[in-house]
């Protein structure tokens, strides 16, 4: 009784406040839940039930669940990018804990690798070849993002430390790179990859549209994680810089061993962040036809018995990539805690 | 020292290396491919026609200039109204964060999260859906407010003097979006609003509980402390990190291509697919980008200046 007082009704225009939303949810919430859920047609025999229906049509998830998440792969053979997307979750997750953070989750993350390759293209043991043209929907997703973001980040560690470097041209040729990406939309990144980029290739020599805009996506991470990097840089203390020095420590050195462990100590937190950015980022593969999640939903709306239900269909969309990306913020968000206290090997300074 | 300039002498020299090869590449490329090189496509005919073009004339008769141009007016047109309505949406929910109604607060916070961790793309295509498949048809249109009709081929308000009126298929009169410009920019502002949201949030945030209380103690009103102590110190917060937001925005505008709203990068898009050029496509894009890029930093640089505390400017 006490809380509801001090909470909703402090004040005149709390008070008025409170009774405007309950107003609102009054009207809103009952016609949305009979639409989502009371309403809904969750199974289908035909596609044409959905449409007699008054509430949501689920059944179109239910019913291409499988083109949805694995896309053009061979239908017999979903299992392997089943897997594959399990064992892709399974090692963010493991990364995830800070207690393995040691030299041996890189080999961990490569053997991993190799078999998700493996897998998704087959070609050994009774496993039919299946070319990455063929290859779709989350896993896509997930792969575009680990692996642009693998490839940006030393790129960007590069990067970062050229914009502070005491060399002009250095200094100049990397605060270009990152001021141009960073000063034009991904899209325009995407469409190089797609149509300009076969251009520049030496006669004969055609790279496919996966890597492709792999290469875009990993320009455009690198120019912003640079920043992130340079942020955490920034955060180091120039006494670090001139101790490293003193010791008689030369450039590498110094900055391999002294300054560059704390400052992407300091830089994860946003490092993640950046990361979240990336992984929504994906999704614009959509616009040059890449078979991400996204295309294989909007590809599945295209035929005609599924018309017309693109509300489900973006709604089931936003709730898959919201999953990943709030499990990720929430984990940076723990990880920003954890830094500021002393103790948990993260802060800079133990007291 | 030495070492230094060997260096630099090497990294530019690499670099001219490979651009250089990669030019060779695509001069070869062009030659063998018969595609055309420089800017003379720009005054010959368009041949499409453009969906929308906000009241200029265009047809497809017109150059690809021309074409170019409508298209970056459109791009101003939808970036314009969502900087000012995402900036107006933004602050609101940052206030309704910090608001003592634990109701109001917790709703602000919640779309705040849902909003920012969902793609644009995919927001755009459900704003879209939503518009284009689930409204009713102009005959059927739904009338929020009197004289605001909803359909699926559009929205339709009054301007002083006209109103839109339903003659046949469609409404005349009064003024309209199309159903691709509505999509993209609700789906901008409630995009580009979360995150103004957190900027606002922080701002107020950062200014200390002892600057209100000791405001106070002075005489002033509540409203007088925020709006003379209070507010001056959060701008000096807010107003960098808006300006990366406001560029988002201008930047995110480009994903209309992916909708059909005939903006900057769906027009080159287009020209591209026709002329072949997609070097000088892709420059033109990027170039227009970078001027509106560098144009809004310069600006809110000047912005920030003013907001600054004297004496202290970086």
């Amino acid at each position: 009784m006490s809380w509801l007082r001090a909470n909703l009704f402090s004040s005149w225009p709390s008070a008025l406040a409170t009774v405007a939303i309950a107003l609102l949810a009054w009207k809103l919430v009952p016609p949305f839940v009979d639409w989502a859920f009371l309403d809904a047609v969750w199974q289908v025999r035909d596609s044409r039930e959905c449409r007699q229906a008054a509430g949501a049509c689920w059944a179109f998830v239910a019913e291409k669940h499988r083109f949805i998440l694995f896309g053009t792969y061979p239908y017999e053979q979903h299992w392997r990018p089943a897997i594959a997307t399990l064992l892709l979750v399974a090692l963010w997750g493991v990364s995830a804990l800070r207690r393995l953070w040691r030299w041996w989750l890189a080999l961990v993350w490569l053997a991993g690798l190799a078999a998700i390759g493996a897998l998704m293209w087959g070609g050994f043991a009774g496993l039919p070849y299946v070319e990455n043209e063929r290859w779709g929907g989350l896993i896509l997703t997930l792969l575009l993002a680990t692996f642009g973001v693998a490839f940006a980040f030393p790129l960007a560690i590069l990067l970062a430390l050229g914009r502070r470097s005491r060399l002009p041209a250095v200094r100049w040729v990397c605060v270009a790179y990152i001021e141009l990406i960073r000063g034009v939309p991904l899209i325009s990144l995407l469409f190089m990859a797609s149509v300009m980029l076969p251009l520049f290739f030496p006669e004969g020599v055609s790279v496919d549209k996966l890597l492709r805009a792999q290469i875009a996506l990993v320009m455009f991470a690198a120019a912003y994680l640079a920043e992130v990097v340079r942020g955490g840089l920034q955060a180091i203390p120039y006494h670090q810089y001139e101790s490293a020095e003193a010791l008689g420590l030369g450039y590498w050195n110094r900055t391999l061993f002294v300054i560059l462990p704390q400052a992407l100590r300091v830089a994860i937190p946003p490092l993640v962040n950046t990361f979240i950015g990336l992984f929504k980022d994906t999704s614009l593969v959509v616009i040059i036809g890449l078979f991400d999640l996204l295309t294989s939903l909007k590809v599945s709306l295209q035929e005609p018995a599924w018309t017309g239900f693109g509300v489900e269909a973006y709604l089931f969309a936003s709730a898959v990539y919201f999953a990943f990306c709030w499990a990720m913020s929430r984990y940076s968000q723990r990880l920003e805690r954890d830094l500021a206290r002393p103790g948990t090997g993260l802060a800079l300074r133990e007291n | 020292m030495r070492r230094g300039l060997i260096a630099q002498a090497a990294l530019v020299a690499a670099l001219a290396l490979v651009l250089g090869w990669l030019w060779q590449n695509a001069a070869h490329n062009l030659e063998t491919r018969k595609i055309a090189s420089g800017f003379a496509f720009l005054w010959r005919e368009a041949g499409f026609e453009i969906g929308e073009t906000g009241g200029l004339a265009y047809s497809a008769a017109d150059s690809y200039l021309r074409a170019l141009a409508i298209g970056l007016a459109n791009t101003f047109r939808v970036a314009a109204i969502g900087i000012v309505f995402a900036t107006v949406l933004g602050a609101l929910l940052g206030l309704a964060r910090l608001a003592p109604n634990w109701l109001l607060a917790k709703l602000a916070a919640a779309y705040v999260e849902f909003v920012r961790n969902v793609p644009l793309v995919v927001q755009l295509f459900f704003w879209y859906a939503l518009i284009s498949e689930n409204l009713p048809g102009p005959r059927e249109a739904l009338q929020p407010l009197p004289g605001v009709y909803l359909s699926n081929r559009g929205i339709f308000f009054p301007l002083p003097g006209s109103a839109p009126q339903l003659a046949g298929f469609n409404f005349t009169g009064g003024a309209s979006l199309s159903p691709e410009f509505a999509a993209l920019l609700a789906g901008l502002i409630t995009y580009t609003a979360a995150f103004i949201a957190e900027i606002v949030r922080a701002g107020i945030l950062s200014v200390r509980r002892g600057q209100l209380d000791a405001a106070r103690s002075l005489g002033m009103t509540r409203r007088q402390a925020l709006r003379h102590v209070v507010l001056p110190q959060a701008l000096r917060a807010i107003v960098p990190p808006m300006t990366s937001q406001y560029l988002n925005l201008v930047k995110n505008s480009s994903l209309a291509v992916a909708i059909g709203y005939p903006d900057l990068v769906s027009i080159a898009n287009t020209t591209i697919n026709q002329t072949g050029q997609a070097i000088e496509g892709i420059a033109i894009i990027m170039a227009v980008y970078l001027t509106v890029s560098l144009a809004i930093s310069a600006f809110m640089n000047w912005y920030n200046r003013r907001v600054a505390l004297k004496g202290l400017r970086a």
